[in-house]
């Protein structure tokens, strides 16, 4: 089924976390302002990045990260220019001009440089294409996306969106039992571990504000990122007693109750 | 004469009028006023206060329906609403990732009026457009133990199905004795 939107409703790093949590691989497309980047997933890590109306051979990359020289660049151009990356790769190595760590960083930095490009793009239609990826010779990586999902999370600056995230900070937070998911592998802030330093189920995210003096705007953009990188989830104050719901039954005899929740289970089968 | 209710709530054009017209045994009493603003207006008309369907369970007891008001500006009438239900479904447009956040938001806001049992109704789940499930669970940051159900709020097969599996989690926590 289709997995398509708009950024303005549906964000970069929300679809990240989507992509992550359920450990997709295919392809995002986003069609941007004047731009298109494609951006390659294999079971939920960032695989491979590209803008297309850039140049985003190996040869390119390497130039833009200083690996070789402008003029390397050129002569791979008119020389190599029907090779593939990957097999432009172990010319390079072999030759001694490049390791393989200085494609495989040089790579990883122009495939987080297009992400964080996305970031930027207020407006763009996206759609997921699931599914094996084609690479046609290209070197793919495996990078991890919580750290991305994190950086974007906090550019969400406007506290009419994070009211809408977050509408009531009297509830708590506990951490996901997500398997996979180290916390000491994510670049937090300084700010955003003191509020993980916070999470218990006991503790309120009002309470966790006044106890790292944040105010509402701070302390919801702070969870907002811990919640879009999946760290932790929103749940009732454990000991707090939860308003009462009204009177739900007619009657206050609890087989009394059950057996009118029966009775509509029966009536509603009948419709 | 017994009466209990449940509330059908979601985002504006959620299909939340629909989904009551589809089992209730009254034509829904709706209180719809022609949409004036221009982003809204993809649907003519929109409810405003509620929309209110019945379903007699037998002579003893009636179930009643209450849709609430899709657009944020009537949220004052999401807590009246709320007040002794049984529980709540919460229909989300599963073509509409654009109301993905505000379907969390109605989600976290009823959660926080009362603690009472509730689904999620993926809903236009019939269309080509249609996000799947999994990835709708991800989206909306549903709990694994949240029913998140697939819906088609004009077929009355699913809108019973949705119902009942409300019911049924109505149930368990009775036996669990959480309520």
């Amino acid at each position: 089924m289709a997995l398509k939107g708009n950024l303005r409703d549906f964000t970069i790093s929300q679809l990240l976390n989507l992509i992550n949590l359920a450990r997709k691989t295919g392809t995002l497309v986003v069609e941007g302002p004047g731009e298109i980047a494609r951006v390659f997933f294999r079971e939920g890590k960032l695989s491979y990045a590209a803008i297309e109306q850039e140049d985003n051979s190996l040869a390119a990359v390497l130039q833009r990260t200083n690996r070789i020289t402008n003029s390397q660049y050129r002569l791979i151009k008119e020389k190599a220019s029907r090779m593939s990356d990957k097999e432009l790769g172990l010319v390079l190595i072999n030759a001694g001009y490049v390791s393989q760590d200085d494609i495989l960083v040089s790579l990883q930095q122009y495939f987080l440089a297009v992400v964080r490009r996305l970031f930027t793009w207020g407006e763009g239609f996206f759609r997921f294409d699931q599914g094996e990826l084609s690479m046609n010779g290209k070197i793919t990586v495996r990078i991890d996306l919580e750290n991305l999902i994190i950086e974007g999370s906090r550019q969400l600056r406007e506290l009419e969106k994070l009211q809408e995230e977050i509408p009531t900070i009297d509830m708590a937070l506990k951490f996901t039992d997500r398997p996979g998911t180290n916390l000491r592998n994510i670049n937090l802030s300084v700010q955003e571990w003191r509020v993980v330093s916070f999470v218990n189920p006991k503790n309120s995210m009002r309470q966790i504000a006044r106890a790292t003096k944040m105010n509402e705007l701070e302390i919801r953009r702070v969870i907002y990122g811990l919640l879009q990188a999946g760290l932790v989830e929103i749940i009732r104050p454990a000991g707090v007693v939860p308003p009462a719901p009204g009177r739900m039954f007619p009657t206050q005899n609890k087989e009394e109750q059950k057996s009118l929740i029966n009775r509509l289970i029966e009536r509603i089968r009948s419709l | 004469m017994q009466t209990v209710k449940i509330v059908v709530t979601g985002p504006f054009n959620a299909g939340k009028t629909e989904f009551i017209r589809s089992v209730s045994e009254i034509d829904v009493v709706s209180t719809e006023r022609r949409i004036s603003t221009e982003p809204e207006k993809i649907k003519e008309t929109t409810t405003v206060a509620m929309d209110f369907g019945r379903i007699t369970v037998d002579e003893d007891l009636v179930l009643y329906l209450f849709g609430t008001p899709g657009q944020k500006r009537f949220d004052f009438m999401w807590e009246i609403l709320s007040e002794g239900m049984l529980g709540f479904v919460v229909l989300v447009d599963s073509t509409r990732p654009e109301t993905f956040r505000e379907a969390r938001s109605i989600l976290e806001t009823f959660r926080a009026y009362a603690p009472t049992p509730y689904v999620v109704a993926a809903n236009k789940q019939d269309n080509r457009d249609a996000w799947d499930i999994d990835d709708m669970r991800l989206a909306l940051r549903l709990d694994p133990k949240v029913k998140l159900l697939t819906c088609v709020a004009t077929n009355k097969e699913k809108v019973k199905s949705v119902l009942l599996e409300l019911l049924y989690g109505i149930l368990a926590e009775m036996e669990e004795g959480r309520s």
